[in-house]
């Protein structure tokens, strides 16, 4: 941490940014609620909720079809967000930003419009043993359509990709890398520089599920030269059901609709319709205004604390959760990469994690257990699942002291 | 004992409890108890979806009775899964079919038949009614 930085992070008050977000207020089973699943969904600062309750109150109309003037300014204040998403990860123009539904939905957008497209018998499509179903699955349906095969890169003892093996994967037949950016599980964060400079020096496209990355640091899609990015709003202080899908223009331009409906057409006649022009002719239907305007202003939020602080604080978090975590007896870390965002998995001897999870949330502290829809980890690690702590900015020495007091607890009750 | 002197006995064994911490407790002792499934029973086939903890449960008719084995790889769930044989196990497949079990509400465990709470205990309430079903039409057959 150089000494700019520390001045900055000292003239945070995180008191005052935790207060900004109303569920961390409330008891939960009679006990102060600790709020450790960022990873599965973060929580709403109350600038986004009074946003999104403002739009149902005085704003609401459809987008990009009205005259009237409720409708301009509807479509106006969802357009907003995504000049927002634009400078966000730094795209080169807005019609790069796609609207989706959240990660899932961007990368099976890919999946069946540019796979549909470019993949057939025999080409390949490499993803890893650390990917969540949502980058796993939309290719197997794709595979299994056009003949195509998914090749797997592994995963070493720390929860890192071995590189080794990737580059050996690499070759003319592979038609797309898909890799997670940073794992759900682990918390690992890949080498996706690396990565995409050995596809691209065999012309390969790379997509990278970014659910856990652009959360928690700053994501420069034209820095990474990155083909296709996935991410989504209710992972980054955003409402759920809305998430983004960027790809490079020349990418996209040449890529066919993947749903047919209103909004996505420029002419339609019963022998043919032809596509409206980018972004909209992958946003077919009446989408979710309201999380998109609300989405708009959780970016404003983000960067008014600067994603470079959260990340700083984020990793301080970590820290101090590793270290005591490392020293409760009987826990065993998975995950152990040098490079980690603020994820931490674990197992307790003895202890199935459902079990620690039920009483940790007796005791007022959420954490997720489970397979983390990642399967094939678990089965990597030959575990059934672990319990995960995944830590926000918002959260507090204090709620990890709760969270490691807890599991205590939960050893004693088993004991 | 029929089912609704099972059910009434479960609602006053419980009852005696003041907090969370002494059910969940006697809820494990009660897992801790259940017989043993046999350890060629632990299979695949046995498996009840449940998306967190396992359950394995298998059934045999004898007579017009449905008996019921389980097991679990988690110690709470392993508890509900011991209230639920003693609940159903035992019970001719019309009784299996027709009793919801509404004790769980009576002593505080409803939360744990939310179908999102993914312990694989509302998969086995299904599970054990399927069986009870074919062996009903076994029966009448």
């Amino acid at each position: 941490m150089n000494q700019g930085n520390e001045h900055i992070q000292t003239s945070i008050n995180w008191d005052e940014i935790r207060s900004h977000f109303p569920v961390l207020q409330q008891h939960v089973n009679g006990k102060p609620l600790s709020y450790l699943d960022n990873g599965a969904s973060s929580e709403l600062p109350q600038v986004v909720i009074d946003r999104i309750n403002a739009y149902h109150t005085n704003e609401h109309a459809n987008v990009h079809r009205g005259i009237h003037s409720l409708s301009q300014h509807a479509t106006d204040a969802y357009e907003q967000a995504r000049k927002k998403v634009r400078a966000l990860i730094n795209a080169r123009y807005e019609e790069e930003i796609i609207y989706t539904t959240g990660t899932t939905d961007s990368i099976n957008l890919v999946a069946n419009s540019y796979g549909r497209k470019h993949f057939k018998e025999g080409d390949e499509i490499i993803v890893s043993e650390m990917e969540h179903h949502a980058n796993i699955v939309p290719w197997q349906m794709i595979a299994e359509q056009t003949g195509a095969l998914l090749k797997v890169v592994p995963v070493d003892d720390q929860g890192e990709l071995i590189m080794d093996e990737y580059y050996k994967l690499l070759s003319d037949r592979t038609k797309m890398v898909a890799l997670i950016h940073v794992s759900n599980v682990l918390g690992t964060i890949n080498p996706v520089e690396e990565i995409i400079e050995a596809a691209h020096a065999r012309n390969i496209p790379v997509l990278l599920d970014g659910a856990q990355a652009v959360p928690h640091s700053a994501v420069d899609v034209q820095n990474l030269d990155v083909d296709f990015y996935a991410f989504s709003a209710h992972k980054m202080c955003g409402p759920t059901g809305f998430g983004i899908l960027y790809g490079k223009k020349e990418l996209l331009d040449e890529m066919p609709p993947y749903r047919g409906g209103g909004d996505m057409i420029d002419k339609v006649t019963f022998e043919k319709t032809t596509w409206n022009d980018l972004p909209h002719k992958f946003e077919a239907g009446t989408p979710p205004i309201a999380a998109g305007v609300g989405f708009g202003v959780s970016i404003d939020y983000l960067n008014t604390i600067g994603m470079e602080i959260i990340e700083q604080r984020e990793q301080e978090l970590l820290q101090y959760a590793t270290k005591k975590l490392e020293a409760v007896d009987g826990l065993q870390i998975i995950g152990t990469s040098s490079k980690k965002a603020s994820v931490i998995s674990f197992l307790l001897d003895g202890i199935h994690p459902t079990d620690a999870g039920t009483i940790l949330d007796k005791e007022g502290i959420a954490v997720r257990t489970g397979h983390h829809c990642a399967q094939p980890l678990m089965d990597r690690f030959n575990i059934p699942g672990t319990l995960r702590a995944s830590i926000s900015f918002y959260n507090n020495e204090d709620d990890i002291d709760r969270l490691v007091k807890g599991i205590e607890y939960t050893k004693e009750f088993f004991g | 004992m029929d089912i609704k002197q099972t059910e009434d006995r479960i609602v006053r064994e419980f009852g005696i409890f003041e907090d969370w911490t002494e059910k969940y407790k006697h809820l494990i002792k009660l897992g801790d108890k259940l017989d043993p499934l046999p350890p060629e029973d632990h299979i695949e086939s046995n498996l009840v979806k449940g998306c967190q903890s396992q359950v394995w449960l298998t059934a045999r008719l004898e007579g017009e009775k449905v008996l019921f084995s389980a097991d679990s790889d988690a110690a709470i769930t392993k508890g509900l899964v011991a209230l639920m044989i003693r609940f159903y196990s035992g019970r001719t497949p019309d009784e299996i079919i027709d009793t919801k079990p509404d004790f769980l509400g009576k002593i505080g465990l409803s939360e744990h038949l939310s179908p999102t709470r993914s312990n694989g205990l509302v998969s086995m309430i299904k599970q054990m009614k399927i069986y009870a079903m074919a062996f009903k039409s076994q029966i009448s057959s």
